[in-house]
């Protein structure tokens, strides 16, 4: 390996598409068909994910299941704590079905901590009251902070605290991959 | 600076005319998200546990004081509420005194409404909490003008988080819109701070009222001027009506509140012959029957319970984007 090299790819346009269409395999499997199931995205890489996921669902099922969006900003744990007078963006919130009694499938794109999915999971829960809740995530890069597991995954990709994943959409950064980089 | 993130400059809010168009747009921007929260059946955040706001009305208050401590615990924070006929301002405690032990008590923030102009900005000078302005003699109320600003443009249609993400222009969310206030101009910080923010969100901005109710140094305002409603209305976008206080009246600046209603009273009527179909805005409390015919504030025209709302989820905003980061 180039000793100068800090970035690697690990997922490139064709894995990610095949990755896509292995979580909604799963997804349907899983849930024995897509009775009552439901997608909502996390801003901001989470909601193409979901939208591409959806698509793939329906291909399979001939369904196409209803998809929300969730910025989780009001509900971080440190935002108290964001140094500066510098605060996130507020992205759309928009479930505009009722979640009660379905099986919502959260989208993300990086399962890392587990703080964005927690405060997802708060999110959700002051929208509507599911049967239950899943977790999808295109790359798990471990070191959890918090008792959460996905129950879909992309990649399985060990890394290391220093290092970043990068996760670029089409839809947002005008390509397809994923990027292993370390911080030099 | 990550792409994601946007800073926010103020401390304080003192008044629109600290304000830049952007910041205005990002209030808005906040303010859609805000409104999301109130319709969902869980009226609750938790972004702001931790935090502490405190109400120091001077003078009375039902819809600002109510709007502002909803939008408090609404976002997770707390509120501690001081009304000067319970405090020891009866004892005659100054005002700064007052403030100052409010700030000893380690609030993030004081909303403050008083009867003299720049009350809250020598607070501002003088405390470490920030200091929002709720209406400050005859300067400036900035929330009102920023929430019938938003009502305006949600009712427009220029608002949203799509049209905003793409940075447009915030200075002409509102270009090409005329927006006639009518009544009386000269005691009203509320049509004070409402011009300030219709104008620099592009709006054409024209007062209507009788001369004795106009302020005098109105050229450096940069708005239309009329005394006649039917000519000031005409073409109008959204007309706001201004509340009457009637003891105006005992110090003879109009000669009967009757003859006000005939000539500045907004009546159905008047509106279907303005041309556009005017929205109509109060920014309440109202005197059905004078400045606004009571047919009128209940029909169609009238947004003045989404006004309401809309001041909820405006405070909420500008409450998240004063104190999350302090």
């Amino acid at each position: 390996m180039d000793i100068g090299a800090t970035k690697k790819q690990i997922l490139n346009e064709d894995g990610i598409q095949r990755a896509i269409a292995r979580i909604a395999h799963e997804i349907v499997e899983q849930n024995a068909g897509v009775a009552d199931l439901v997608l909502v995205g996390i801003h901001r890489r989470g909601v193409p994910l979901a939208g591409r996921i959806l698509a793939a669902v329906a291909e399979i099922e001939g369904v196409r299941v209803p998809m929300g969006v969730l910025d989780i900003t009001y509900y971080r744990d440190d935002l108290s704590t964001i140094s500066g007078n510098v605060l996130p963006v507020i992205r759309e919130t928009a479930v505009r079905f009722p979640i009660d009694d379905k099986i919502v499938v959260l989208v993300d794109d990086v399962l890392y901590t587990g703080r964005t999915i927690r405060a997802a999971l708060d999110a959700l829960m002051d929208i509507g009251r599911p049967k239950k809740i899943q977790l999808a995530a295109l790359v798990d890069r471990g070191h959890r902070e918090l008792p959460i597991q996905a129950d879909f995954v992309g990649r399985v990709l060990p890394t290391s605290c220093r290092e970043t994943v990068s996760v670029c959409l089409r839809e947002i950064d005008n390509r397809d991959e994923v990027v292993l980089s370390i911080e030099t | 600076m990550d792409v994601n993130t946007e800073s926010w400059q103020h401390k304080d809010l003192l008044g629109i005319a600290q304000l830049s168009p952007w910041d205005i747009a990002r209030i808005f921007e906040t303010a859609v998200s805000m409104k999301e929260i109130l319709n969902r059946p869980i009226k609750k955040l938790p972004t702001l546990r931790g935090k502490s706001v405190a109400m120091l009305f001077y003078e009375a208050s039902t819809r600002t004081r109510v709007s502002f401590e909803t939008a408090v615990k609404t976002l997770g924070a707390d509120v501690g509420s001081f009304s000067v006929s319970t405090s020891s301002v009866n004892k005659g405690e100054s005002l700064l005194d007052t403030a100052k032990t409010l700030d000893a008590m380690k609030f993030d923030l004081i909303v403050i409404r008083h009867t003299s102009s720049g009350a809250s900005e020598f607070l501002a000078q003088n405390l470490r909490a920030g200091v929002i302005n709720a209406g400050d003699g005859q300067h400036e109320h900035p929330t009102q003008a920023l929430l019938d600003a938003f009502t305006l443009c949600e009712k427009f249609g220029v608002l949203g988080t799509k049209h905003l993400q793409e940075p447009a222009y915030p200075d002409r969310l509102l270009t090409g819109r005329k927006i006639v206030i009518v009544g009386d101009i000269l005691h009203s910080r509320v049509a004070r701070s409402n011009a300030l923010c219709l104008q620099r969100l592009g709006a054409q901005v024209t007062f209507v009222g009788p001369p004795t109710l106009l302020p005098p140094e109105m050229a450096c305002w940069n708005v239309g001027i009329s005394h006649d409603l039917d000519a000031g209305l005409d073409g109008a976008d959204a007309v706001m009506a201004l509340r009457l206080q009637l003891e105006r009246q005992k110090s003879g600046l109009f000669p009967s509140v009757r003859e006000y209603a005939e000539l500045y009273g907004l009546t159905l009527d008047r509106l279907r012959r303005s041309g556009r179909e005017p929205l109509l805005l109060h920014p309440g409390p109202m005197n059905r029957g004078v400045e606004v015919d009571s047919e009128l504030a209940d029909s169609l025209y009238s947004v003045i319970e989404e006004q309401v709302t809309n001041g909820l989820a405006v405070r909420m905003a500008l409450i998240y984007l004063m104190s999350a980061p302090l």
